[in-house]
């Protein structure tokens, strides 16, 4: 164990500034599995994989020539459609069933989309160059690079523009209406075939978006999709469905968590301590559960 | 319809028993060779550079006049099977290749990790194996005796950076942050460079290890800062090159050396631009070196070739590649016959030099005859950058750039 953070405040605030930047980020991906995990039940195994594909549009638009900046309006839009398709393909097949076996469906998607990536888009490991620079902070004891800014603004972005989808919007009220009580939907005209396909989509969307920022940000490669599927499902867990606020400070406080978790344990602990606190986040939901059952009997 | 089944599964069976003899060691004027290699999964990218050199290296032999023994010549050929990057994959082929196909001499997967999954299985049916792309020390100290590395192993592809910064340093210890993937090739890089720590009198300030899924060395950055030490040394293949050059120029860490591995595999001065400009970079080979053989003349000829015919220019991982084929023809001609044991002993005896180096085996079964050479990336004013050889000064091309300009006057 390594105490250094401690020892130099500016590390400390390094370490928390560096956390919310990429926890805002994390929430973006969670929000999207929270909304189709409520509204259709179906805990998305592929949202990485998802992730990372978006991350391939951004980069072969730099590719191209085109700024990856422009990939958070493109991905997110091919990326609709790809959740669409996936939706018709597979995906409405298992809706209505139990969630293990939707657990297997996603499961098998993401093992596609990891071979298909890999085979269309190779092996190396890619990233796309935004050139936007760095902020230094407290007389340059703090640096911020400026693509991590940068992602955490769109990240709000996207969030703000979509709560306020889900509130006005015919669609997202039809969403939200089916997340409540789908047969009461149904029974009252609406289509929860399309609502839920345009969740799907919705989903696939921010997925997209988060992949850009990510190819900005940081890496990516086939088959790093799976950390971001674990980091959702955990801010999920620990924010519950449907609620945004949650997911936000549950995603800032996972961040912040790994980040300084990297400096006291190690950096190769860090993704193991997000495995280990989804354990004991999830064994203490447990606890609380079961002295409410108590409670009630 | 009873006879038109049996005439079916008659027919089937002519069918494989021909395809087994096809396949067999030696056939014809043909020596087939088996090999396990990474077509599709994460090592891809290299698994393909792999299948280039070899390639490259039968279509030269075979038009050179191929591989004469007992008077006679022969060419050769290689069975591929894909090991979808998996190691159980790679045992299961290997097994597959001797005990079905026929196959009496294999050539290496690519990375140490499959190369360990598969060696057992070549030792253990007496099956000579020349690798070019497993470089863990481990795999050279378990006593295997049909086990052959045209490469020089891990430990040394980044001591030589230590002893340089020592060097400049005029002769005095430095400090070292070490950032190393926890995967077992990465770990024997880290072991060698904390060899060469100790060896030098040095010291070692920082010593993460990062987890094979990150994408993010922002903590260990910061850390460099606050240290301050005279080298940074990193290791995690492709993504470890990549997400350090990103971040490093992002956070504008400051460091008078900064040495890595896998600059090449990473494309690191194409994906990067002049941000990777002063990164010191391990090699097993550079096309600027002055080694000769009959068949590639040299590494500034071997990269043109290879270029023409593949269209990229050939990473470290080709060269060896295509230099391993070129140790199978050696050694099958001076054992002057396809005995097993007896081309595993020519193959031990062997001395000889290639266009990518010499070669030459301890009885671990590593080529102790080729240094590592370090490499710095340098650019001009127009953002052009190109990789330039600086250590050994034997084979230098260009004069280290010590220390590494800051950031605030790049």
């Amino acid at each position: 164990m390594d105490f250094m953070v401690f020892q130099y405040p500016m590390i400390s605030v390094q370490a928390c500034l560096d956390g919310v930047l990429l926890g805002i980020l994390f929430a973006l991906i969670a929000y999207g599995m929270a909304l189709q995990w409520g509204v259709m039940n179906i805990i998305n195994i592929a949202q990485g994989d998802l992730v990372i594909l978006g991350g391939y549009i951004a980069y072969f638009m730099y590719l191209y020539g085109i700024h990856p900046a422009w990939g958070v309006i493109v991905a997110p839009v091919v990326m609709y459609f790809v959740g669409i398709a996936i939706y018709k393909l597979v995906i409405n097949k298992v809706v209505d069933r139990d969630l293990f076996i939707s657990i297997l469906a996603t499961f098998g998607i993401s093992i596609l989309f990891m071979q298909l990536m890999n085979f269309a888009f190779g092996a190396d490991v890619v990233l796309a160059n935004s050139d936007y620079g760095t902020t230094m902070l407290f007389n340059n004891n703090v640096v911020l690079p400026n693509s991590k800014i940068f992602s955490a603004f769109i990240s709000i972005l996207f969030a703000i523009c979509l709560v306020i989808y889900m509130k006005k919007s015919k669609l997202g009220r039809a969403i939200r209406a089916t997340a409540q009580n789908a047969r009461a939907a149904k029974i009252l005209g609406v289509d929860t075939e399309k609502v839920y396909a345009a969740t799907f989509g919705i989903n696939a969307a921010l997925c997209g978006v988060a992949g850009a920022l990510i190819s900005i940000t940081f890496t990516i490669h086939p088959y790093m999709g799976l950390p971001y599927t674990i980091r959702s499902f955990m801010i999920v867990i620990v924010a519950g469905l449907g609620n945004l606020p949650g997911v936000a400070m549950s995603g800032m406080g996972l961040g912040v968590f790994e980040e300084f978790a990297d400096y006291i344990l190690g950096t190769e602990f860090r993704i193991g301590s997000v495995f280990l606190l989804l354990v004991l986040i999830l064994v203490y939901r447990r606890f609380k559960l079961s002295r409410k059952r108590e409670y009630l009997k | 319809m009873n006879k038109i089944i049996l005439s079916f599964i008659s027919a089937l069976a002519i069918l494989f028993s021909t395809s087994v003899v096809s396949l067999a060691k030696v056939v014809g004027d043909k020596i087939v060779l088996g090999a396990a290699i990474s077509l599709t999964g994460k090592y891809s990218s290299n698994g393909v550079h792999t299948q280039n050199g070899y390639n490259m290296a039968v279509d030269r032999i075979n038009s050179m006049g191929g591989i004469k023994v007992g008077g006679k010549t022969y060419k050769f050929d290689i069975i591929y099977y894909d090991d979808e990057s998996n190691p159980k994959r790679a045992a299961q082929l290997a097994e597959r290749l001797i005990s079905q196909d026929g196959v009496e001499f294999m050539l290496g997967p690519y990375s140490s990790g499959l190369t360990k999954a598969i060696a057992p299985v070549t030792e253990k049916y007496g099956v000579p194996m020349v690798e070019a792309n497993g470089a863990s020390r481990s795999l050279f100290t378990k006593g295997y005796k049909y086990l052959f590395a045209v490469l020089a192993p891990a430990n040394l592809y980044l001591d030589v950076a230590i002893d340089l910064a020592v060097e400049k340093n005029n002769g005095k210890g430095v400090t070292v942050a070490m950032a190393f993937e926890q995967d077992a090739f990465s770990q024997d890089v880290r072991l060698g460079v904390l060899d060469a720590i100790k060896r030098t009198g040095s010291k070692k300030v920082i010593d993460d290890k990062l987890p094979k899924e990150l994408n993010d060395m922002a903590a260990t950055l910061v850390k460099v800062k606050q240290m301050k030490p005279d080298v940074l040394v990193v290791s995690g293949h492709t993504k470890g090159a990549l997400t350090a050059i990103r971040q490093i120029s992002e956070m504008k860490v400051d460091v008078p050396m900064l040495a890595m591995t896998h600059c090449d595999a990473a494309k690191l001065s194409k994906q990067h631009g002049k941000n990777s400009q002063y990164a010191l970079c391990a090699s097993q080979w550079h096309k600027t070196l002055t080694y000769k053989d009959d068949f590639f003349k040299d590494g500034i000829t071997y990269d043109a070739d290879f270029t023409k015919e593949f269209g990229y220019a050939p990473p470290y991982q080709a060269a060896e590649s295509s230099a391993a084929l070129l140790v199978f023809k050696d050694a099958f001609e001076r054992a002057n016959s396809f005995d097993q044991k007896k081309v595993r002993d020519a193959l031990a005896a062997t001395n000889m030099q290639t266009f990518y180096g010499n070669i030459k085996f301890a009885e671990g079964g590593q080529n102790v005859d080729k240094p590592m050479v370090l490499f710095q990336v340098m650019c001009d004013d127009a953002g052009k950058c190109e990789n330039k050889v600086v250590a050994p000064t034997k084979w230098a091309s260009a004069k280290l750039i010590h220390p590494i300009p800051s950031w605030s006057k790049r």
